[in-house]
């Protein structure tokens, strides 16, 4: 068992072009770690210096991570997460 | 180059003239790897803004589903702005991360005639491209064409 993560069109560059990935971890920060060591460049493009990218979006089981816990949300083997870009400007 | 049907234009501009003063976006979805925009789906601007957009996470994320549930891509993304050209702003470029689309802009500016223009914008590089009308999507575009100049004036 493993949490899956389901990766967008723009970060498939980090995945060789996978669109589901599998990782592990406790918390969500964990996962992303996990995540790094095989995908290098991903968690750049997911946290800044102050969390999860204001433009990125995660979800874990459908739910918005910011609601649940930002990078401190507990995660779990059989979790799915998805990871979409906002479609937002000005 | 954007080929689009007549009646999924017109459905943008009038979600855009209907929001106005605050900016209109949605997608227009299409099989994958078609290029055709065939499903034309409106969404809210999370943000309620005159100068900024933002679809809802929450149906960010329906939507998304949904497309992959039926094999489909946001061939369109389109958004309006109320007060400016119809020309990607800053934050547009810095937030455009769907390289494969077609970046739609609707301008309401004025209010008897709507720009209607369409972009790639990959990489934080923006270009424009023609816009062609057609009365479906399935017929030939050489009788029907339409240049960005032609769609100013609808």
């Amino acid at each position: 068992m493993s949490i899956e993560v389901r990766i967008p069109t723009i970060l498939r560059q980090y995945t060789g072009g996978e669109k589901a990935v599998e990782g592990s971890g406790s918390t969500l920060a964990e996962l992303i770690d996990d995540l790094e060591s095989r995908h290098a460049g991903l968690r750049n493009r997911l946290v800044d210096e102050k969390g999860l990218r204001r433009f990125v979006n995660v979800y874990l089981n459908d739910e918005d991570v910011r609601f649940l816990g930002g990078l401190e949300t507990s995660v779990k083997d059989g979790d799915n997460v998805t990871v979409l870009p906002a479609v937002a400007g000005g | 180059m954007l080929r689009i049907d007549r009646a999924t234009y017109d459905r943008i501009v009038a979600h855009a003239r209907r929001d106005h003063p605050d900016e209109a976006c949605g997608v227009v979805a299409g099989p994958a790897g078609t290029d055709r925009p065939e499903r034309f789906v409106p969404m809210l601007n999370a943000a309620r803004s005159p100068t900024f957009y933002e679809f809802d996470p929450g149906d960010l994320l329906r939507l998304y589903r949904e497309m992959d549930d039926r094999d489909e891509e946001p061939v369109v993304i389109y958004h309006s702005h109320t007060a400016t050209e119809a020309y990607p702003s800053r934050t547009d470029i810095s937030l455009a991360q769907e390289p494969g689309a077609h970046y739609v802009l609707v301008s309401t500016r004025e209010p008897d005639h709507t720009e209607f223009r369409s972009y790639r914008i990959v990489d934080g590089v923006v270009t424009e491209e023609e816009v062609s009308v057609v009365e479906t999507l399935s017929e030939s575009a050489a009788t029907t064409d339409s240049s960005p100049e032609e769609s100013v004036q609808r």
